[in-house]
């Protein structure tokens, strides 16, 4: 009867009795939620190109923040940093599709996997090699992104906006639109998602593979990018940060491997669903710290029930 | 070819950063392994520890020719704070002539505190790992000066309770959901009904240091009076960040020593004004010490620091740890009458040192710490803390030295030690009469 109370009468009431931290706790998760859509955006476009699964994006988000902060702090400009931190990411898509892919191709996908966890490596150690371990803060304010707050008053509380988490959902969101409108829009979306569908097909119509996927690897160099500003503003660049990108797991999952809308709804409901479940149900029934495992148990279900997540291909092999 | 180059460069840094050579040691060396952790998650605080910790020995070289006549050599082992790392770097140094160990993580100590007793070479975890080492007769080989976790919470609890009082005021506990966050919750259930609060635990998960929304949204809902952290690493900013976003008086928050760096705060700059942290060691370079080792290892180019990081908070305390070393040294070496000496003897060193106010003063730290004697029955020598407050910039300490609740801890501590020694076969104790 406790536990009854406990998930089903208890969480409703502490939502109608402050409606406040309900409407904070929606937007902290809607917040959440958007970024890991970006993270897992960047498995998404390497996914769909190349069907290799890049281990190596958590590590591209820090590697992307470091070298942004790390251009900085030798006095050059943040905007012109900012340019030239994408183009170390175009450098990077080059040499990984030149050296890693590209040798590579046509083995099958566990091989291709593993060479990104080598990337993995070679990042991390590349990174503390010329960047240093300490942790370093985020440029934020050089780069124009705003601070401060602005309250909402509600059901006798107050719902907290923080500026910087408006700018990230703003700059989160017109990424995510502008990368979906490139891919879908454009000459070189039409040839990637050709490459996605058939590679030897795309071959035979005169695609480049090559050059598809240096776009693919340098877009997923964008995102991260973008994800480790907005994420090491709320936090630090230091190295543990690769980990939030385990977070994209389960919204792959959720969402699909090979869809982007998948991957900004999976990322929601993950950000929202774990939110509001730590607060209501996880801390009263089992101590807390259910957020690091709440979106697993999701991403395991929807494993059981449908396997190519919300709006994933459904592959049948005919026999 | 130019792809082998490339991939054969990439191979040699990444080995590199992670391993070091064994030079070979004279016999009448010193030697002593660091740990240390200047890669991963959380080498914010690993770096300026183990720069702080060689350099004084290294200054000790530089000015005085070692300790005692004997050099002191010093070579880290990278650990990543990792557990099977740390005890990977403990296997490949201790045939060396190990002394000592720091670990400087609580999951590595934990792993070496089996292994001490058998090696015969004593563990110095200064200011973490097991509280329930602080009782000699159970544990002879390990020590944890100046102050085990129980006693510092009981000093932080003082501190509180000198603050308007503690009796009817809720205390929100936010901690890394990992041994050594877990540490102190005996005690907190302990002294919580003696001092009259209520208490209520936070864990974040070690994959969620960065991503802590959901936890202060429980806080806001819990509404506690203070809060106290347990944290490291990218923990420690993440939950200030957040505690300013929900508006919680940060006058009202209080780290624990290692929630306290100059790195995590540093990341938070002017939203994280008025926090507090526990401390045991002193902050800045106004000591003659400090001035020794910027002339005769900074400024003489052999220190892996930067001249502005000398003094912040975390190399000040691998330069105390140092300090605790050199100090047990000299005690093994006159004890002994030997220059060079071993792990028992250094083991005899740590019960049998004095640095008091006499001896701070003589090696050029006086008012950088409480004073810490070594003994044979009490290994975390119940050092008092002071607690330090951001001041948007900078660390400034704010109070006087806070004794630990002795009383209240020293049983708990026994009943711990009592506890994990009926676990153990063949587990060896002492007697200090």
């Amino acid at each position: 009867m406790e536990l009854f109370k406990l998930i089903f009468i208890e969480p409703f009431e502490v939502m109608a009795a402050l409606p406040d931290l309900l409407l904070q706790t929606l937007w902290e998760g809607f917040v959440s939620g958007i970024l890991y859509s970006l993270i897992a955006l960047g498995f998404v476009l390497i996914f769909k190109a190349s069907g290799v699964f890049n281990f190596a994006q958590g590590i591209m988000v820090v590697f992307a923040a470091l070298t942004l902060v790390g251009i900085h702090a030798m006095g050059v400009p943040p905007f012109l940093a900012l340019i030239l931190t994408l183009g170390v990411m175009a450098l990077l898509a080059l040499t990984v599709v030149k050296l890693v892919m590209k040798p590579l191709v046509n083995q099958p996908d566990i091989i291709l996997f593993m060479s990104t966890i080598g990337i993995t490596f070679i990042l991390i150690a590349g990174g503390q090699l010329i960047f240093g371990g300490e942790p370093k803060a985020m440029i934020t304010t050089e780069l124009g992104l705003p601070t401060g707050s602005s309250d909402w008053e509600v059901g006798g509380g107050i719902v907290i906006f923080q500026h910087i988490d408006i700018a990230a959902a703003v700059i989160a969101a017109l990424l995510i639109a502008g990368l979906a409108l490139f891919f879908n829009k454009t000459k070189t979306g039409r040839a990637l998602r050709a490459v996605a569908d058939d590679h030897q097909a795309a071959l035979s119509v005169g695609i480049s593979l090559e050059y598809i996927w240096v776009v693919v690897w340098f877009a997923a160099g964008v995102v991260a990018l973008t994800a480790g500003i907005l994420w090491a503003a709320k936090s630090d660049v230091s190295f543990a940060l690769q980990v939030v990108a385990l977070k994209a797991l389960p919204v792959l999952v959720l969402g699909g491997f090979t869809s982007i809308p998948g991957a900004i709804v999976g990322g929601l409901i993950i950000g929202i669903g774990e939110k509001l479940f730590d607060l209501y149900w996880g801390v009263p029934i089992l101590g807390g710290s259910t957020e690091s495992w709440f979106a697993f148990i999701i991403a395991l279900l929807f494993l059981l029930y449908r396997p190519e997540g919300l709006f994933g291909e459904k592959h049948i092999e005919r026999i | 070819m130019l792809k082998k180059i490339i991939l054969g460069a990439a191979s040699i840094a990444v080995a590199g950063s992670m391993y070091t050579t064994t030079p070979a040691f004279a016999e009448d060396t010193l030697y002593i392994p660091s740990l240390s952790y200047r890669t991963g998650a959380f080498a914010g605080a690993g770096i300026p520890i183990s720069n702080g910790y060689a350099d004084y020995f290294a200054m000790l070289n530089a000015r005085d020719g070692g300790i005692g006549g004997a050099k002191v050599v010093v070579e880290e082992c990278e650990t990543g704070y990792k557990a099977d790392k740390g005890v990977e770097c403990y296997e490949a140094t201790k045939g060396n002539g190990a002394l000592v160990y720091n670990p400087y993580s609580t999951g590595i100590t934990l792993q070496l505190i089996p292994k001490a007793p058998v090696d015969e070479i004593p563990i110095l975890s200064m200011g973490y790992g097991l509280s329930a080492a602080a009782i000699g007769e159970k544990f002879p080989w390990v020590f944890n000066y100046p102050a085990s976790y129980w006693s510092q919470m009981s000093s932080i609890l003082k501190y509180i309770d000198s603050q308007g009082g503690i009796k009817g005021k809720k205390i929100g506990f936010i901690y890394l959901d990992v041994g050594y966050g877990k540490e102190p919750i005996p005690l907190l259930d302990k002294l919580a009904p003696e001092m009259g609060f209520e208490w209520v635990g936070f864990p974040v998960a070690g994959k969620d240091m960065q991503n802590q929304a959901a936890t202060w949204l429980n806080v806001r809902k819990e509404r506690p009076d203070w809060m106290i952290a347990w944290s490291f690493g990218a923990m420690t900013p993440t939950a200030v960040k957040e505690a300013a976003k929900i508006r919680f008086p940060m006058d009202k928050f209080v780290g624990n020593w290692w929630s306290g760096g100059h790195a995590d705060l540093e990341q938070v700059g002017a939203p994280g004004k008025g926090y507090l942290a526990a401390n045991f060691s002193g902050i800045g370079t106004d000591f003659p010490a400090l001035q020794d080792v910027i002339k005769h290892v900074v400024d003489a180019g052999n220190s892996k620091a930067n001249k502005e990081d000398i003094g912040k908070v975390n190399y000040n305390r691998g330069l105390f740890n140092a300090v605790i070393m050199a100090e047990a040294i000299r005690s093994a070496q006159a004890k002994t009458g030997k220059k060079g000496i071993n792990g028992a003897d250094m083991r005899l060193g740590l019960e049998n040192f004095v640095l008091d106010e006499a001896r701070l003063k003589e090696i050029g730290l006086e008012g950088f710490t409480a004073p810490v004697v070594g003994s044979c029955a009490d290994h975390e020598g119940a050092g008092s803390i002071f607690l330090q407050q951001w001041n948007g910039s900078d660390w400034e300490r704010v109070s006087d030295l806070i004794a630990p609740m002795t009383e209240v801890v020293r049983p708990l501590l026994e009943e711990a030690a009592d506890n994990y020694v009926k676990e153990q076969t063949d587990w060896k104790t002492q007697s200090c009469g």
